[in-house]
């Protein structure tokens, strides 16, 4: 075999040795999935409703109850084996973020309990907070600047 | 059960079926571009703060209610939303209280579940 010398090169043979991912049947499994974990949030939302609550507090309250029992499954190994199978449905749904934060936790649990589990626990989590919360920054100081309300 | 019988069925159906369809979208990134999983939260939440902020996402919650809320670009959207509504309160100060405050229960339930839900679970032992 050839020498691997520039990174094309490199590129178009991990592109050829790399498995072909089955992406039809992936996606699927994604659909299903992040499907059922957002009909699941429907019912808790629902049944928020049911017992009275205004729209706002009943998402939230979707929001803690899914995150509850995301971080739980993470914490007993459960999710990250739903997680292997079900890629992007339970990536993407608000599970995912509370995966996210889980996992790296338990992984540096040994660095202790407070920079190990403290810390590490935002190595996913704290970009997207970063990200999420400075577009919302961004997008109210356009907000108020044209007057959009 | 009254509860039952109030779910209305036709929203369960399209809160399934859009969230499966962010879900795609989600996975078709993984398989067909580099991004990282934790690459492709950032993307989605973003994304739903841009998406909200143009006021384009709260048709899709209107329309699939939780099928839109439950993904991370409906954790944007409403990050957007409140900083929006709050602007119309406290002005330029509510550009910075208002996304937080409105998903204020989602972080501190993500970091108080995280933490705990971390401390009850041991590392998984690498084999040798």
């Amino acid at each position: 075999m050839n020498p691997i010398e520039t990174p094309k090169q490199y590129s178009d043979y991990v592109d050829k040795k790399s498995p072909n991912s089955p992406i039809i049947k992936n996606c699927l499994i994604a659909f299903l999935i992040g499907g059922l974990i957002c009909s699941i949030g429907q019912i808790i939302f629902d049944f928020c409703k049911y017992k009275g609550m205004e729209e706002t507090p009943s998402n939230t309250v979707v929001s803690i109850v899914l995150i509850g029992i995301a971080a739980f499954l993470t914490g007993l190994n459960i999710f990250n084996k739903i997680g292997k199978i079900a890629g992007a449905g339970s990536l993407v749904p608000i599970t995912g973020f509370a995966n996210s934060i889980v996992s790296p936790a338990i992984e540096y649990k040994s660095e202790g309990y407070i920079m190990g589990v403290g810390g590490k626990m935002f190595t996913v989590a704290g970009p997207v907070l970063v990200f999420g919360i400075s577009t919302s920054v961004i997008i109210g100081i356009i907000c108020v600047l044209f007057n959009c309300s | 059960m009254d509860f039952i019988q109030s779910i209305d069925w036709m929203q369960m159906l399209r809160c399934f079926i859009v969230g499966g369809i962010i879900c795609i979208i989600g996975q078709i990134l993984i398989d067909k571009t580099k991004l990282t999983p934790a690459r492709i939260l950032v993307v989605f939440v973003t994304a739903g703060a841009i998406l909200g902020g143009l006021g384009i996402y709260k048709y899709i919650i209107d329309f699939a209610g939780c099928g839109a809320t439950v993904p991370l670009t409906g954790f944007g959207a409403n990050l957007a939303k409140g900083a929006i509504e709050e602007t119309q309160n406290s002005g330029l100060l509510g550009a910075f209280i208002g996304g937080v405050k409105s998903s204020a229960g989602g972080i501190a339930a993500a970091v108080f579940f995280g933490y705990l839900a971390s401390l009850i679970s041991k590392p998984k032992m690498k084999k040798q």
